[in-house]
């Protein structure tokens, strides 16, 4: 027994700083990622989610020029980023397209400098790699704190405006006349996005966080037919995806040549297979829509 | 916050009202009232201005003149107790929200925070349900239902607030001919029992003749309401149009021939105009 628990679970697992901090760090991005993903993925916002990380890489790079706690570089580009897509614009489809385009091109030129900077001008040669990919067993445990009081935070918004925003992303218009003030509650969910993907970027990487903040939720899509009920789901497939990622890269020094598989790539190759899995419960396309034959009235003419 | 609380006089009064959006006014001098328990139609062609009139009895708009008194109030905070059921809703599938869902969000979508399982809601919504003949498919996607059926379930989330005045957007564009008589049947009768002012909107005045007890018509800015007969009146509709418009009644049905010339009748075929289209 004890055996088999040594082959999935290698020694010095569990007393590990850097595989606690892993765990924790990363559990709590994909947990925040995923219950946001499934109202990102709702409201259509997946292309905004994933400008939002990219515009955040230039905060987490600049984070290693000005000294700074990378979760705080990414956090507030994230939110700058998010607060310059509403100032251009993200009420109508096409607007948001625009807006979030724009943004995020300017962003990544940043993030493009102060990365050249990086490497450049401070010792951190591997700061590349880790503000795009990230680099889980490289987080400092003095992050810790930090993702705590900005996870929470963000759940706690999520968790307040679960029903208006869940109304405001069905139908604006039946929300307003509802007594939703649905622009204040859109410009919320942007700042939650940003603070979601600023998690996600210290953990997985900027540019793979879109695949924590979609495929959880997406997975929770196909299967759930309630909303409490696919936020939960979610947030477990995020979480058990992470982990199991975790676990594996740390398990993987044996496989090749004695060096660890990255931690990322297992995470999000998990999530993947995980949405391949997942298959809608049976009777998810309902019988009745298709008794019903349209017959469309005659339209006017032009 | 309904009933009682204000039972003479009528639900909606508009007084000499005209709206201007972005500098074109849309209508001009309107007058007209709603009373609770009366189902009323806006009929108008595309394009006439019904969505703006009901999007400022909602309080989307203001009026450039002119007075909304709801209840016997004109202020909008008020307005919150209003139905309303949008144009289109176009939601997807895979939406993860079944049809009761979104009754019951029509209960408490507005507040903060989580909810706690409750049978008395559950029975407000099962009895909602019940009401708009939606029990058959409560528990599915409401992306999945059928037009009609999404109607209803729309007609369930406005109502569940037990509003005085509902408000309905074209709900019969694009229904087959059976949803289009279940849900006008439907409002009729939720009008007379629950005694709520119902407005719909329509570009075809046909599927509701028989169902509504007063009308409102708009047409090139301008609107004619009172009972059907009155306002469904070539008189009446020529001052209305400023043109010469004919109303022929043909075997229960009503046509409206508001071309302005020839061009819009078709030899050979019968007169059907844009606005009268009713179906073979």
């Amino acid at each position: 027994m004890n055996n088999f628990i040594n082959s999935i679970f290698q020694p010095g697992f569990f007393s590990s700083g850097p595989v606690h901090t892993a765990l924790f760090v990363g559990g709590t991005a994909a947990i925040v990622s995923s219950v946001v993903g499934i109202f990102t993925v709702i409201r259509g916002q997946a292309f905004a989610g994933h400008s939002l990380a990219d515009v955040s890489s230039a905060g987490g790079s600049a984070s290693y020029l000005l000294g700074i706690n990378p979760l705080l570089g990414f956090l507030g580009m994230a939110i700058l980023g998010a607060g310059s897509m509403e100032l251009v614009g993200v009420e109508k489809a096409r607007g948001r397209d625009l807006a979030t385009g724009v943004v995020f091109g300017a962003g990544l030129g940043l993030a493009a400098l102060f990365l050249y900077l990086d490497v450049t001008t401070t010792s951190t040669s591997g700061a590349t790699v880790a503000v795009l990919f990230g680099s889980m067993f490289a987080i400092p445990s003095s992050t810790v704190i930090l993702v705590v009081l900005v996870g929470s935070a963000t759940l706690a918004v999520m968790v307040v405006l679960y029903r208006p925003l869940l109304l405001s992303s069905l139908n604006p218009e039946i929300a307003a006349v509802q007594g939703i003030h649905v622009r204040l509650v859109g410009m919320l969910q942007m700042l939650i996005l940003g603070s979601a993907v600023a998690l996600s970027a210290i953990s997985v990487g900027a540019i793979l966080s879109t695949a924590l903040l979609i495929g959880p939720a997406a997975t929770a899509l196909r299967i759930a037919k309630r909303p409490g009920f696919a936020v939960w789901l979610a947030a477990l497939v995020g979480l058990g995806t992470t982990w199991i990622g975790i676990l594996l890269a740390y398990d993987s020094t044996g496989w090749i040549s004695g060096h660890n598989w990255p931690v990322s790539f297992l995470i999000v190759t998990l999530v993947f297979l995980v949405y391949l899995i997942a298959r809608p419960r049976s009777g998810h396309r309902g019988s009745i829509t298709s008794k019903e034959t349209s017959i469309p009235l005659p339209t006017s003419r032009p | 916050m309904n009933s009682d609380t204000y039972n003479s006089g009528p639900v909606l009064a508009i007084s000499k009202m005209s709206i201007v959006l972005g500098g074109n006014e849309i209508l001009h001098d309107v007058n007209f009232e709603l009373h609770s328990g009366e189902f009323s139609g806006l009929i108008g062609p595309n394009g006439s201005g019904k969505t703006t009139l009901l999007r400022t009895i909602l309080g989307f708009h203001r009026p450039a003149e002119g007075s909304i008194h709801f209840e016997g109030k004109s202020g909008f905070a008020n307005r919150r107790s209003i139905g309303y059921v949008p144009q289109k809703i176009l939601l997807d599938p895979d939406v993860p929200v079944r049809a009761r869902d979104l009754v019951e969000l029509g209960l408490d979508g507005h507040r903060l925070g989580i909810r706690l399982p409750s049978k008395e809601r559950r029975r407000q919504v099962d009895d909602m349900l019940h009401a708009v003949n939606a029990e058959a498919f409560a528990d599915q996607r409401i992306g999945q239902l059928s037009g009609g059926q999404q109607q209803r379930i729309l007609i369930a989330h406005a109502l569940i607030r037990r509003p005085r005045l509902l408000l309905l957007d074209e709900p019969l564009a694009n229904l087959d001919i059976r949803s289009v008589a279940e849900v006008v049947n439907l409002l009729n009768q939720l009008a007379h029992q629950q005694r709520i002012a119902i407005l719909l909107s329509a570009h075809d005045i046909n599927p509701l003749m028989g169902a509504m007890d007063r009308l409102v018509y708009v047409a090139n800015g301008h609107a004619a309401s009172g009972p059907v007969n009155e306002v469904i009146d070539d008189k009446v509709l020529s001052t209305l149009y400023g043109y010469h418009v004919d109303v022929i009644r043909v075997h229960g049905r009503i046509l409206i021939t508001t071309g302005p010339g020839d061009e819009y009748f078709e030899p050979g075929r019968d007169c059907v105009t844009p606005e009268t289209s009713s179906l073979p």
